[in-house]
């Protein structure tokens, strides 16, 4: 018997074109070795790791190369065997775009040895103690956010209930459908788990319509282990669906209030990736080294899904998929929706990477123009948080903090829907990213308005 | 390999303005043709009279502005005030008064505000307004529809563009032979004078509903606004308070005093109403930004359109009814804001 949790309601979102379904045609490629890793020190929200491994000693796959600093932070693995040959600052994707970053660089030997098991201790019992064993495991959330799972599980108030997000609504990304099909069982028991850590009374796991197969899969393991407070949602697909506070709105109804976030109203949302990490952990001692990313796009020979270890260069991932096609303009880390544009291929894939896309001239925005706004309101259609994108637009032109700190500036969650509906494809959520770094400044928005052309 | 940066999202736009503006002149065809079936080309030739005063005005403001006619003049939206404003001009009137009904709207109501995007007031009942006000013989020339008058002797294509021309008749005719008053003007003379709602009617000029020929053109806008509510051009807020705004009291009033008032089916088959429901009031520059902000915007359009055909001295009231409510437009925005995610 699966209980399923029926929708509430979910403001705004945007009915786009998947893109998922030539990611979705091969199974999960596993076993991949590159041949070297490039492993950033800072890869997860908080403080950077610290490194434990010198420059020309050997590593072992699952070995930790660097230990957690101060929460919130997480260890950092190897997921290959190699040698370590150099710690030096590379371009690596963090949270505020492409930066030199401390990096562990090793040369991988191609043998994949793993590092022995005895060297895992037993799993502890009491939850803080799981805590620290997650963190030294190196576990941060895999949905994109990477904030230490450990930290988030250390909730101010107790947890009703726990989400896990399998919801995957960003275009072309398809690691968790894909993850979800294949180790339905293992994401399960994850879950349950960390529903058993946050003493939750309920586990919902969600996933979107659009996901049949997965579904199935999730349901027929659900079904297996029989635990009451497991349950299952369907949700719409619908973009930003899979966005935390949306998610908690659409399955509760509540709303998490504006600056604030879930964990203090007690709704903790996990990736199905996560959840996937922690049972490998609790299971087999095997820390989170690698993962799951979808590598697509119409400038990929073959898109697929690959499980690559953590600090592999895109370079490697690209050509493991066949190379490019002729006339890949633009690449990608993440979805078409909040992905960054990498500069080129020679960053490494970090815990945060779920999907590099590399595309082709048609399937992204390269033309800049734009008309003026027309006040056709789309965009508050669209907008998840119900806010004014017209009203904020010309407050930001403007430089008025005033009406920006009125209509809500700070609750845009730059998911791009105002973008992709604006029918005079007015660029507006750069134009907030600036007005919220100005408005954080005290300064002046250098943000011109648009159609002065 | 080096690739471009720009920043998030990297999706395409689904749609633009000149894709929105060619889907309201294509939800105006059918109705277009249905208008030539009933009152000859009058409509046709308004339309291509003012389309060119208002791109040649809409140029040469640009130009005097110094800016780029590239995008400004392709963008569609010129044209949809002139088709907006062709409607809504009767089908037999001297070339001047599309052309300078075009101009104004484009010069008065849209380019002195700022241009696309700008104008507090909708262009083409601004542009239809002046053209009322100021002369009011012209714009009451209306032709009955096609079989509406068997006395009547109908135009040919010739007579009739050679008249928009030139100002002259065929032989033996003058203007007042040839032009009819509208059924609202019949209606609102007929009630003022104290004979009943259903004598009126019995004039051949009257069909099922509202006018012969009328209605149908009608029931083509009709056709068109539920076109731009599939294609997601127009959304469903105006329009259904616009026509509640409208129907309510005219229901109520004619079931209280069915002499007296008109009928809520000639409410909503006559004059401006189709047009203003789904094409005029739902202009989205001038009309207002929220849901709430629409349903009041809409439900005002309505009851003042009712009110002014009614009470008032002129037989129909869209345009005044627009006009007064875009001026509403920044107070109901500023009163209809949605709750945020997560405030109270």
């Amino acid at each position: 018997m699966v209980d399923y949790v029926f929708e509430r309601h979910l403001s705004g979102g945007i009915l786009l074109p998947a893109n998922k379904s030539s990611s979705t045609l091969l199974p999960i490629r596993r076993g991949f070795v590159p041949t070297k890793l490039v492993l950033a020190l800072h890869q997860h929200r908080g403080n950077p790791a610290k490194p434990v491994v010198k420059v020309g000693d050997r590593v072992l796959k699952g070995e930790t190369v660097a230990t957690s600093a101060a929460a919130p932070s997480a260890a950092v693995h190897a997921g290959s065997s190699g040698w370590v040959r150099a710690i030096e600052e590379r371009p690596v994707l963090g949270g505020n775009g492409v930066q030199p970053s401390l990096c562990i660089v090793i040369e991988t030997d191609g043998r994949d040895e793993r590092a022995p098991l005895e060297k895992a201790a037993a799993w502890p019992t009491a939850a803080s103690a799981q805590r620290e064993a997650i963190r030294a495991g190196g576990i941060v959330g895999l949905g994109g956010a990477v904030y230490p799972t450990a930290d988030k599980l250390a909730t101010p108030v107790s947890c009703k209930t726990l989400i896990v997000n399998g919801a995957e609504c960003e275009p072309y990304i398809s690691c968790d459908d894909m993850l979800m099909r294949e180790n339905a069982a293992e994401i399960v028991a994850g879950a349950l788990f960390l529903t058993d850590v946050l003493e939750a009374p309920r586990c919902i796991i969600a996933i979107e319509r659009d996901k049949p197969q997965a579904m199935e899969a999730i349901e027929a393991a659900a079904r297996s282990v029989d635990d009451s407070r497991l349950k299952l949602a369907e949700v719409p697909t619908i973009y930003p669906a899979g966005g935390e506070k949306q998610l908690v709105e659409l399955l509760t109804g509540d709303e998490v209030p504006s600056g604030r976030y879930p964990g203090e109203f007690g709704y903790i949302c996990q990736n199905v990736g996560t959840a996937f990490a922690v049972q490998r952990l609790r299971a087999a001692h095997e820390p989170l080294s690698s993962r799951i990313v979808t590598v697509t796009g119409g400038g990929v020979r073959t898109p697929q899904n690959v499980e690559a270890p953590i600090g592999t260069p895109i370079a490697e991932l690209i050509a493991l998929c066949g190379g490019y096609n002729d006339g890949v303009v633009r690449l990608i880390a993440g979805g078409s929706m909040m992905g960054y544009a990498l500069p080129d291929d020679d960053t490494p894939l970090t815990k945060a990477t779920n999907c590099i896309v590399a595309a082709l001239a048609e399937e992204v925005r390269t033309d800049t123009h734009e008309w003026p706004c027309i006040r056709c309101a789309d965009c508050a259609m669209v907008c998840p948080s119900r806010l004014l994108p017209q009203d904020l637009l010309v407050a930001a032109t403007m430089s008025d903090h005033g009406a920006l700190a009125t209509l809500g500036l700070q609750d845009c969650i730059e998911c791009g829907c105002c973008d992709v509906i604006c029918p005079s494809h007015i660029m507006l959520t750069e134009r907030f990213r600036i007005a919220k770094r100005a408005v954080a400044a005290r300064e002046h928005i250098p943000v011109t308005p648009p159609g002065q052309d | 390999m080096r690739f471009d940066q720009p920043t998030a999202p990297h999706a395409r736009p689904l749609v633009s303005v000149p894709i929105v503006m060619r889907r309201v002149l294509l939800a105006l065809a059918p109705a277009a043709l249905c208008h030539t079936w009933y009152f000859g080309p009058g409509l046709l030739v308004n339309f291509a009279l003012t389309a060119v005063a208002a791109l040649l005005t809409e140029a040469a403001v640009l130009r005097l502005r110094g800016r780029n006619t590239r995008y400004a003049l392709r963008d569609g939206s010129a044209l949809v005030t002139a088709a907006l404003l062709s409607f809504a001009l009767p089908p037999f009137v001297p070339f001047w008064i599309p052309l300078i009904g075009g101009a104004i709207a484009i010069t008065l109501a849209k380019q002195l505000y700022g241009g696309l995007g700008k104008n507090l007031f909708n262009p083409a009942m601004v542009g239809y307004v002046f053209l009322i006000v100021s002369f009011p013989v012209e714009m009451t020339q209306w032709l009955p529809p096609r079989m509406g008058d068997l006395d009547y002797r109908p135009l040919s294509v010739a007579e009739h563009v050679g008249y928009v021309f030139t100002g002259g008749m065929p032989l033996g005719l003058d203007v007042d032979a040839v032009t009819r008053a509208t059924p609202l003007d019949l209606v609102k003379e007929g009630l003022r004078t104290g004979r009943p709602f259903a004598e009126i009617r019995g004039n051949s000029l009257f069909g099922d509903f509202g006018g012969r020929g009328w209605e149908w053109v009608a029931n083509f806008i009709a056709l068109g606004g539920l076109y731009l509510l599939y294609a997601g051009t127009i959304r469903w807020h105006i329009p259904t308070t616009f026509l509640a705004g409208l129907l309510l009291p005219a229901t109520v009033l004619y079931l209280i005093d069915p002499a007296g008032f008109a009928s809520p089916g000639f409410h909503l088959f006559s004059g401006g109403t189709m047009l203003g429901a789904f094409f005029i009031a739902t202009e989205p520059v001038s009309a207002a930004g929220t849901d709430r902000g629409r349903l009041i915007y809409g439900a005002g359009i309505g009851l003042l359109v009712y009110a002014i055909r009614t009470w008032g001295t002129y037989p129909d009231g869209v345009a005044f009814s627009v006009l007064l409510m875009n001026g509403a437009v920044p107070l109901i925005n500023r009163y209809t804001r949605p709750r945020i995610y997560g405030q109270r």
